[in-house]
Formats: structure tokens, sequence, C-alpha cells
């Protein structure tokens, strides 16, 4: 697994040294808030609507076991013994105090972690396939590839004061997992004539002004990654609008100047820029690649896993929700849901996460992956050890069955933490839940992604859920905004807006005449929503979200 | 004529905790929105504003919440500041924690 060099100890050790100063002053109120705001948001440290936030890093998505034990630990002793996984692969911390966050910050460098960069007009936290490096479907791990960029964007002069932030993902499989398509720049590893190179897609993103991103070469050779990403951003970094905030991402400008003209100025920089990269990258990329080279896979056989696959319907039936093929023959991917139904998204108390960095240890060559859809994944497991696994995450309340079913729910925290929510989101993801788990359905439904988001920032990426959530605030009440048709994979598509939003108590109601309307319209049980969705349009699902409204037209 | 105001806490969150509070009519701190000092005066709201941000080292982005005059003290009118002194609908957390909260 990936070790920090000295440099990056050495500067993380540096910061916390520094963070712990100014908090220092803060208190003793030396330093104002207006200058030490700015310094605690490069910290990660948020202030939010109950308490502090702290949002730490989790590179491409990557932990150890000692990495979440020291997750665990740092939840019990000063937070409120859990933490909240969220869609960028970090996790947030919603407790913690102002006076004990340089010691947390210090706890998280023990393990190689920290908080630095998650905020700012900087480039963010790379994230990566989920899977990466174990999936059956990948052409090459892409983490390698972001730590490589990773390295080379901490603190490079030119792109720490960018007009935005600036948002980067990549994946080595045809399958995207990464929403790469959302993201200012994707990233998708692809092979022509047995070379390995890039798809470079650009532009994308969500927020207030959603867009899918369009693709800005279509085969880039490997080696010339780093100048053409160099080129892509210093492009915008020129000629990004400074003037509005709202219009600054990268995805303006290319809606703004079109694909093609943002190609011709990327093509003209990257053949000035490419000299200087004297393939030194490459000598490092490789050297990283070695330190992310896949684990010895044991061979044995998998009767352990047959006879409880025959014998126990409950092991059965997690296995067919939770498990993903796996590159290697006699193991698959364990997805850990953090969805119990009726709790919240993404969190996980400190003993779960105890129990996750156990199994890791005894059973997953000490690998755990965050997803962006709040889960926690064993990448590499024995089929043979699957049911000590499930019956250990059973104990844990951590054996949900429902991967990429209804209350498999991403949800931003929404009004109950974030000081810019407009509504509630984590509560409706609850209910949500629940009702579906009551009814018994879910099975039956299969798989349905639904994305809530309390703003239109749109942290819950409810613009590509199939079926998408919005809360706002209209005239001092909840309001909640349906989009249908919306897709976070590789053929991604934003959902569009059925009609007026529902209230709190309206939402629920309103889904489940959604998802009954779609039962019956399906053409056969293997048809997802999507695929109905697409087939026949909006129409009907209009009628079922609005039965008044066609009585009223009729 | 005057346009009428609407009445006002005063209202931050704790420089340590992050707690939400709100400023009383004798000067202190408070955690229960009850005990706040409701302003009915426009002028008045503003030097109760200046007031709260003129103590950094206690409270962090003091700013004027809307309220109204309840039984028990101020009441808010916006869904935001009734979470705000209640806390995190997920958890019994933050405020909800040690009492009940009516
Ligand atoms: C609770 C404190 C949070 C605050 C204050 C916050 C704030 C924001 C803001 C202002 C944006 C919009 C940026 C823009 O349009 O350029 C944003 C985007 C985003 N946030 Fe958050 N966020 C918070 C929590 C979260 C959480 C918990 C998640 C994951 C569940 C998350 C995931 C995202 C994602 C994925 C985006 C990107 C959407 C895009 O592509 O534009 N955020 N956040
Ligand atoms: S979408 Fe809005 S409410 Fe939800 S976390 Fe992001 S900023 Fe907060």
């Amino acid at each position: 697994m990936y070790k920090y060099s000295d440099f990056d100890a050495d500067f993380v050790a540096e910061r916390n040294a520094q963070f712990r100063g100014q908090v220092e002053r803060r208190i003793s109120g030396a330093l104002t808030e207006d200058e030490f705001k700015p310094l605690r948001l490069m910290n990660g440290l948020y202030l939010q609507l109950h308490a502090y936030m702290l949002r730490v890093a989790v590179p491409y998505g990557t932990l150890n076991s000692r990495q979440m034990t020291k997750l665990a630990d740092i939840a019990d002793r000063w937070d409120k013994g859990y933490g909240h996984f969220t869609t960028r692969q970090n996790i947030q911390f919603n407790w913690p105090k102002l006076r004990d966050v340089p010691d947390i910050l210090d706890a998280l460098a023990d393990v190689q972690m920290h908080a630095i960069q998650t905020s700012g007009n900087c480039i963010r936290n790379v994230t990566a396939d989920h899977f990466a490096g174990a999936a059956a479907d990948e052409i090459a791990d892409p983490r390698p590839v972001a730590e490589l960029i990773r390295q080379w964007s901490t603190d490079h002069p030119e792109f720490q004061f960018m007009p935005r932030k600036f948002k980067i993902a990549i994946t080595g499989a045809a399958s995207d997992r990464a929403v790469t398509k959302a993201h200012d720049i994707g990233l998708r590893i692809v092979e022509r004539d047995g070379e390995e190179g890039f798809e470079v897609v650009v532009g994308g993103g969500l927020g207030r002004t959603p867009m899918i991103g369009k693709v800005l070469r279509d085969f880039l050779p490997r080696a010339d990654l780093l100048a053409y990403l160099e080129a892509t951003v210093s492009t915008w970094n020129q000629i990004g609008r400074r003037d509005n905030k709202y219009k600054a991402r990268i995805k303006i400008t290319v809606h703004e100047l079109g694909i093609d003209t943002i190609r011709e100025q990327v093509e003209a920089r990257f053949e000035k820029l490419r000299p200087t990269y004297s393939g030194v990258d490459q000598a490092l990329l490789a050297d990283i690649e070695d330190q992310f080279a896949a684990p010895e896979f044991a061979s044995r056989d998998v009767d352990a896993y047959d006879i409880a696959y025959r014998n126990d319907p409950v092991f059965r039936s997690w296995a067919d929700t939770n498990l993903t093929p796996h590159m290697a023959e006699g193991h698959t991917i364990v997805s850990i849901s953090l969805k119990a139904h009726g709790q919240t998204p993404g969190d996980a108390t400190s003993d779960q996460m105890r129990v996750m960095a156990s199994l890791a240890k005894r059973f997953g060559y000490d690998e755990l992956r965050v997803s962006h859809e709040q889960n926690v994944i064993l990448p590499h497991v024995h089929m043979a050890d699957l049911p000590q696994i499930h019956a250990e995450l059973k104990k844990a309340g951590l054996a949900t069955a429902n991967i990429g079913l209804v209350s498999d729910i991403i949800a931003c925290p929404g009004m109950d933490y974030c000081a810019l929510a407009t509504a509630r989101s984590i509560p409706i993801a609850q209910q949500i839940a629940t009702r579906f788990d009551e009814l018994k359905l879910e099975n039956d439904i299969g798989e349905l992604k639904i994305k809530i988001s309390g703003c239109i920032n749109a942290c819950g990426h409810h613009h590509v859920g199939h079926i998408g959530i919005l809360g706002l605030d209209r005239a001092g009440v909840e309001n909640y905004q349906i989009t249908l048709g919306g897709d976070a994979t590789e053929t991604a598509e934003i959902g569009s807006r059925v009609g007026p939003g529902f209230s709190y108590e309206e939402i629920l109601p309103a889904l489940e005449r959604l998802i009954a309307a779609y039962l019956t319209l399906r053409e056969t049980s293997g048809e997802t929503f999507l695929e109905t969705y697409r087939r026949l349009g909006a129409a009907p699902f209009k009628a079922a979200l609005y039965p008044e409204t066609k009585a009223n037209a009729a | 004529m005057a346009r009428q105001f609407t009445p006002k806490v005063v209202t931050a969150n704790a420089l340590i905790e992050g707690d939400v509070i709100y400023l009383t009519d004798r000067d202190m701190w408070t955690r229960d929105m009850h005990m706040a000092e409701l302003i009915t005066d426009e002028a008045h709201a503003q030097l109760r504003l200046l007031d709260a941000q003129r103590r950094p080292s206690e409270a962090v982005g003091a700013y004027l919440a809307d309220a109204a005059p309840g039984p028990n003290g101020p009441e808010p009118t916006h869904f935001r500041e009734d979470f705000r002194r209640r806390g995190p609908s997920n958890y019994a957390h933050g405020k909800q924690e040690g009492r009940a909260y009516v």
C-alpha cells in the first residue's frame, strides 16, 4: 500500500504545528474570525449549524486497518462516537471542539492522514473508482495516476489561487463508478492498439449549473498526462471567469466558448508545455505503481462459500446484492452498506469502524475503500471467507443487503448539519428506506439510485440520481423537487425536473406513487427504473406524481 | 409610514464548541433561545449586533434572526432557526443531549 514520502510527512507536520498556533491565537483573541476563517478552511475545519465539522481526506478512497481504527479512536475521543462518509470520499466529524482540532490533526498524521486542501480554490482530493485495483472490468488501476496528480498538484504554485476549485476523477474500468463525467476533468484509462492512454473529459459538474463533461481528447498517450493536465488547467486559469463565482468553474468556460475553442487553446499550450516534462514524472509514476502493486492473491477452494450460499437465504441475498466480480480467481469485492434502513446514510459508529478494520486486516489484505456512494468496501476478499465476514458484519449491524437498491440512498447532510442547506435531506432518506423495507419491495424494484441534496450545491449528486431529490426553501417551508432520468455512469445524464415540488409530508407518498407506476409500466421484471424511463419518457411518471393535475386536465 | 419591524434575537455560534448561542438582555450568552433578548426596535437591534460582534473570543458569526414572542420567550419564525435551536433530527445530539428540549 502506498506510503507518504518524508517530504509529505514533514509538510503535514509543519502545517499541523502552524495550525495549532493559529488556533491558540484565535482562542486568545489575537486572531479575529475574519483572519482565522481562511486558515481553518485550509485545514478542513468548517463551522456548521450546530458545531464545527472536520473534513478528512481519504485520497482515492483507500484506507488500511490502522487508519480506519484511528478514525474510530478519534470519533470516540473527540467526537460523538461516529463518523460520516461523504460522496467526495472524505470522512467528516460533526462535533469536534475547536480546542481539540490540533490534537485530532496530529492523531491523523500518526497514520498519514490529513485534512489539508479539502477546501479552497485549488485542485481537490483526486477521486477514483472505489473498486480500483480489484474490479474484473478494469484495464489498469487508476490510483497510481491519481497519486501522481496529487503529488504534482499539491502546492503547485500556479494552482493555488485559481478562479474556483477544481475536481478530478479517474477510472480504469469500462463501467464508470467514479462519476468522471460530472467532474472538472474526468479521466478514463483506455486502450488503443495495445497502448494504454486516457480519454480526457472536461467541463462536467453538478451544483447550480449541472453539466455532463465533453470529450477533450479521446486518446492521450499515458506519458503526456501531466503536460496535458497542466495545459488544460492553465488555459482555464487564464480565461476562466473570476468576475462571477457562479460562472468560474471550467464547465462554464467550456459551455460559453465551446469545446472546440477550448481544445484548440489546450492543444496549443500542450505543444509548448510538453518539452518541459522531461519524463521525471514517468519515473515517479513507475515508483508509485510499485507501491500500489496488488497483493499476492491466495488460491484456495471456495466450498465454504458454496455451502453457505445454498443453505443460508440471508447470506444468499446479501451475496447477491453486495458482491462485485474481482479480477483474481476465487476472490470478490464486498460492499459494506452504511445504509441500514432508517439510519443516516454514510454514518458509521466507532465500533463499526473497528469491525470493518478488523475484517480488512484478517480477511482483506488490509485494504478498505470508501465509495462516493457512502459505503465502505473490502476490495480483496477470498470467497471462502465470506460466511465468516457476513456473520461478523451482521453482528455489527453492517450486513444490510441493499447495494444499488432503493434504500442505498446518497444523501448530503442537509439542514441537520450544513450551514448552507435550504432543507433537510437525511430524514427524507431515512423515511424512504424505512418505508420500502416495510413494503418488502426492494428486491422486486431492483436497481434504483435515489440521491438527495439539501441545496442547489448538489453535494448529494441529485442531478445524476435515477430519482433525484432537491430540498429547497419555498416561502419558509421545506419543499422537495424531483428530477428523473439522471445517470452517474458512463452513460451519464442530468435528470430533468418533472414539475412543482412536494412538501416534507408529501414527498414520501409521491415517491411511492412514482415507484408503483414504474412497477406497472416496466416490460419485464428485469427492466430497471432508468430503462423504463428512457423507453417511455417522463409523461407516465408525471401522471403518477401529479394525479390531480391529470384529473383536472381531463 | 415606517415599515413594521420583525422582532429579532442576536444569535451566533460559540467559539470553542460551535454551539448555537443567543444574546440575553444581561449581555450573557445563552444556549436557550427562550432566554434570549427579544429585540423589537430596529436601531436597538443594530446596536445589540455590534455588541455581540465585539466579543470575538466568545462568539462566531453573530447575526440577527427573526423571532416572535411566545409564552416562554422568543420563538423562531423560520424552520432553519428552529433546527438551529434544537439540533439535528437524526440523533439526539447537540443541545438535545443531557436535557430534554421543549
Ligand atoms: C456539511 C458541509 C458542507 C458544505 C458547507 C458543503 C459545501 C459545498 C458547496 C458550497 C459546494 C458547491 C461548490 C460549487 O458549486 O462550486 C459543494 C459541492 C459538493 N459537495 Fe459539498 N458541502 C458540504 C458537505 C458535503 C458532503 C457531506 C458531501 C458528501 C456527501 C459533499 C459533496 C459535495 C460534492 C460531491 C460536491 C460537488 C458537486 C459538483 O460537482 O458541483 N459535500 N459543497
Ligand atoms: S448540498 Fe447543500 S445542504 Fe447538502 S451538504 Fe452541500 S451545501 Fe450542504
